[in-house]
């Protein structure tokens, strides 16, 4: 699980990419990126293309070097060192199996250029093949073995060196649906089984919820937020972070006061309630965002104490549950959804006027 | 009923065009086809022809064939240009090889463009103007150094056959995923060991490919050698191209016939190693 | 991905091992390009530099040059000097050999369109099977020794060839054409030489066409002829214009055609090079009529580029 020991594994310190002779007419992949991913940890960057993760990636790999920053391992320095050099191992999006080599010799690959014997090469590759359940496939060609199977030989591969840290760059994205869900559990009981730090990088936000100990929400090469799956889902601290990842509210309200942790505020409509802030260091005042799960949202009956009146737009039923899209009295667009439990609550048409109840504990504030 | 059915007007087929054919294309192709070969057809034909004439046909024999090979002028250019293609096969490849592997998969840096405008440039001057610079540059050399011998006449071939080997070894390399030489690099191999044991045996049937070709191309020489090569330093080719001043014979017949027959053969094996890809 | 920060980054803040690595790649990319390089810069490019000093110079007694600063060869292009009174009279001779050469590798370029445009449509639109076969068999051609293949060319062409014994075995003539040593027999031999060098760029081009392109733009039509005019052949202009160049630059510099097929009658560039390298021993002005070759391949080569260029900007409109 997460990892006791604040001990960094790897320390991201004001890093920047930057391709081209210069800032003004290049790409800046990465924008001044600081982070720290915490030993025997499953740490995911999660984003859209184009958004700086694979670019994050790499440099720790050692195929590309930044511009500035530094990058360390357990303290040691990685800039300026070429990938063999560096006590880490990926895993690629499309597998780079050697294609003139067995499943075995890709494999061991590793271990040969770190110049163990003969013996222990065998022992390890048995012992990895077992670990990714593919000992029968030990002296197939590449060419004679599946997606699924090259996925696993990828793994076995990075695995099979004992590196401290695991890099996987989107490894899932080939693979269909029922086979991806099997290896998100499988790549989970690994890391937790070997106790090496991965750094998962994937663009699909429900794959970084299920499996991750902490999540760092990536876009335009600047990482905007970090924490545990549930800090970045219910209190997602920017417009990006909370847009990304699920469905999302956004409604306008006008700060009244604030502490450190939380402030009063009055929403569009009126009425008065208090949400979090979002962790930063510039104080947030007047006109602001705030930012509400659709599941959070609740019918309720009593037109007194509803935060909100609304319009029944269009309702969406999904089998498990249903999405009501609605419009406030101010003309704000949300969206509610509610569970499909049997007796649970009236049946609603389009057109109904209805009263939402917001819970206090789930608004938060953005900072955008 | 009748109106109903006098109403339902027949089913008008429009005849589709079909572009694929143009009128009298394929006739143009295959006369094309036919001349192309007409030539070389006669001249194998009557490689074969016991008569010395090359238009009656009197008997199938191998007698021109048994005369060229005892032929000692067909020898000694055979072996020369066996040498001089040898050599500057080897030599150009190399030197492509190295070059096509900085000049491509490679983000543009500065030079590279005028990198790969060198290395084909002896595909841009016409032939004859590359022979009298090469020519006109090794008289002075031969003038001051006093050195003779083939080592000229390959170093030439050499020159003029390395865009031939850069050409398919570049196309090879392009095709080849970086991401699998970052692999191995990811697993410890330093940059030596990475290309020996996944870029070269992965490379591999583009350098056989850039070989031959340099090899035919030496091999079918013809200006350059005339121009830079010393007496005594006859190629095939050149040796045909005497015999052919002096007058046509049937042995000349007999040496083209195998030598279009060894081209052949090498085309066909360039072809197949091009396919024999991934 | 641009987005404006508030951090400045400063001019250069590579760490030193970075700025190694990068000398280090530098440094390998060197050692490897140098052999390749620098032996075609000597022995391709720089003896260039000699050829044109040489056509400055004066005949050497054996052959080569004496070093005397001398414009005679560039004179001898177009004036005959009469030796005994010294006075310069035009001559056209050598003229008139740039101009055959011109008029041959125009004639060769045009005639190989005509027949290679058809040939590459017909192998284009055959099915993919068909389609190696056929440019394997258009391939090989290619890749065969050129003197032979002339050499294949003139023993047709002969007198005593297969076309004069088959036309007069047919009675349709009673004495040999001569068709051997004339511009005709030249140009043929061009046309036999490159031929293949037109045909592949033009399917190349072609075989990217989206037929489906070409079906609407027959609705719109509605006339094969139109559609091959007016979408077929501009979709194809790429290919047409690399072919076109492919066969025009090596007919100028022909050396090998004419010498078989021309004798001593129908003497192009190469042949006139030949002559002073040889027999005439006139080095310098075998360098600048050498030059001049170069010359006129180096401004078709820019006018192809150039018109590439406007026809690549047009084709994307």
């Amino acid at each position: 699980m997460s990892a006791n020991t604040s001990k960094a594994a790897i320390d991201i310190r004001n890093t920047s990419k930057v391709y081209g002779k210069s800032r003004v007419n290049g790409v800046v992949a990465l924008d001044d990126v600081s982070l720290q991913i915490r030993d025997n940890e499953f740490f995911t960057l999660l984003g859209p293309s184009g958004c700086g993760k694979t670019t994050l990636l790499r440099l720790i790999a050692g195929f590309e070097q930044p511009t500035q920053g530094e990058i360390l391992l357990f303290d040691h320095h990685l800039e300026g060192l070429p990938p063999y050099k560096r006590p880490v191992n990926t895993v690629f999006q499309h597998y780079a199996l050697f294609p003139h080599m067995t499943v075995s010799e890709n494999i061991g690959f590793g271990l040969e250029m770190q110049g163990k014997a003969d013996a222990e090469i065998h022992k390890v590759v048995d012992e990895v093949l077992a670990l990714v359940q593919m000992e029968y496939l030990a002296n197939r060609k590449i060419s004679e073995i599946s997606g699924g199977q090259q996925q696993r030989v990828a793994l076995a591969r990075a695995l099979a060196p004992r590196p401290k840290v695991l890099l996987l760059d989107e490894p899932l994205s080939a693979l269909d649906f029922k086979l991806r869900k099997e290896m998100q559990l499988e790549l989970k009981r690994l890391q937790l089984d070997t106790g090496i730090t991965f750094v998962f990088v994937t663009h699909d936000q429900e794959e970084a919820l299920t499996m991750s100990d902490r999540v760092a929400v990536m876009n335009e090469g600047q990482i905007l937020q970090v924490g545990s799956p549930k800090e970045i889902y219910d209190h997602p601290a920017r417009r990006f972070v909370a847009d990304f990842i699920g469905d999302i509210n956004i409604l306008g309200a006008e700060i009244l006061s604030s502490d450190s942790a939380r402030a009063s505020i009055r929403l569009s409509g009126g009425f008065e309630t208090s949400a979090s802030l979002p962790d930063q260091s510039d104080a947030l005042s007047g006109k602001v965002s705030v930012a509400v799960r659709p599941e959070q949202l609740e019918f309720i009956d009593d037109q007194e104490s509803a935060a909100l009146r609304c319009k029944i737009k269009r309702i969406t039923y999904f089998g498990s549950g249903s999405h009501y899209d609605l419009e406030t009295a101010e003309g704000e667009s949300i969206t509610l959804r509610q569970q499909n439990r049997l007796g649970g609550h009236r049946n609603y048409e389009v057109d109904d006027q209805v009263n939402i109840a917001l819970n206090e504990g789930s608004l938060q504030i953005l900072a955008d | 009923m009748a109106e109903m059915t006098a109403s339902v007007a027949k089913p008008v087929t429009v005849k589709a065009v079909d572009l694929k054919h143009q009128p009298g294309f394929s006739v143009v192709a295959w006369t094309c086809l036919i001349v192309l070969y007409a030539p070389i057809a006669v001249l194998v034909l009557f490689s074969f022809n016991e008569n010395r004439s090359v238009a009656l046909w009197t008997r199938f024999s191998f007698d021109w064939y048994v005369k060229a090979w005892n032929n000692e002028g067909i020898q000694n250019a055979a072996i020369i240009s066996f040498e001089v293609a040898l050599v500057a096969m080897v030599a150009s490849t190399i030197m492509a090889t190295m070059a096509a592997l900085v000049t491509t998969r490679t983000a543009p840096y500065r030079g590279l463009n005028l990198a790969v405008t060198i290395i084909n440039q002896p595909l841009m001057v016409p032939e004859i103007v590359t022979a009298v610079a090469t020519l006109t540059f090794f008289a002075i050399i031969k003038k001051a150094t006093g050195v003779t011998g083939l080592g000229y006449l390959i170093i030439a071939h050499t020159v003029f056959c390395i865009p031939f080997a850069y050409m398919p070894i570049r196309a090879r390399l392009e095709d080849m995923d970086l991401s699998l030489e970052q692999a191995a690099a990811d697993l410890y191999a330093p940059p030596l060991k990475v290309f020996r044991r996944i870029t070269l045996p992965l490379l591999m049937p583009g350098i056989m490919a850039g070989a031959m070709l340099a090899f035919i191309v030496s091999l079918d020489d013809v200006i350059i050698t005339l121009f830079v090569g010393g007496p005594g330093e006859t190629t095939l080719p050149i040796f045909i191209l005497g015999q052919i001043r002096r007058g046509v014979t049937p042995e000349v017949n007999a040496v083209s016939t195998v030598f279009l027959g060894f081209s052949v053969v090498f085309v066909t094996l360039i072809f197949l190693f091009g396919k024999n890809k991934k | 991905m641009t987005k404006s920060s508030n951090h400045q980054l400063p001019e250069s803040n590579l760490s030193a091992s970075v700025i190694a690595a990068e000398k280090q790649l530098k440094k390998t990319r060197m050692l490897l390009l140098a052999p390749g390089i620098l032996i075609i810069l000597l022995i391709g490019i720089l003896p260039l530099s000699i050829v044109l000093t040489y056509s400055f110079m004066t005949p050497g007694d054996y052959g080569g040059v004496k070093a005397e600063f001398s414009t005679a060869a560039y004179v001898q292009l177009l004036f005959e000097e009469d030796i005994f009174d010294e006075t310069f009279s035009f001559t056209s001779s050598y003229l008139q050999i740039f101009g055959r050469s011109l008029a041959l590798a125009i004639f060769a370029t045009v005639a190989s369109l005509l027949i290679g445009f058809p040939t590459a449509y017909f192998i284009a639109t055959r099915t993919p099977e068909t389609r190696s076969a056929w440019l394997f068999m258009i391939t090989i051609p290619f890749w065969t020794n050129l003197l032979i293949r002339t050499y294949a060319m003139l023993l047709i062409l002969r007198d005593e060839g297969a076309i004069n014994l088959g036309l007069m075995k047919l009675g349709l003539i009673e004495k040999a054409i001569p068709m051997l040593y004339t511009n005709f027999a030249v140009c043929l031999g061009l046309i036999y030489a490159f031929l293949p060098f037109m045909i592949l760029p033009i399917y190349a081009s072609l075989e990217k066409l989206d037929f489906r392109l070409v079906e609407a733009g027959f609705d719109l039509y509605a006339n094969r002829f139109k559609v091959l005019k007016r979408i077929i052949i501009p979709l194809a202009k790429p290919g047409i214009a690399a072919g076109c160049i492919l066969v025009f630059i090596p007919s100028l510099g022909a050396f090998i055609t004419p010498e078989l097929l021309g004798g001593g009658k129908s003497l192009m560039i190469g042949n006139l090079i030949n002559i002073q390298f040889g027999s005439s021993r006139n080095w310098p002005f075998g360098s600048a009529i050498a030059l001049i070759l170069m010359a006129l391949v180096l401004v078709s080569l820019m006018i192809y580029v150039k018109r590439s260029g406007e026809k690549g900007a047009s084709a994307h409109g």
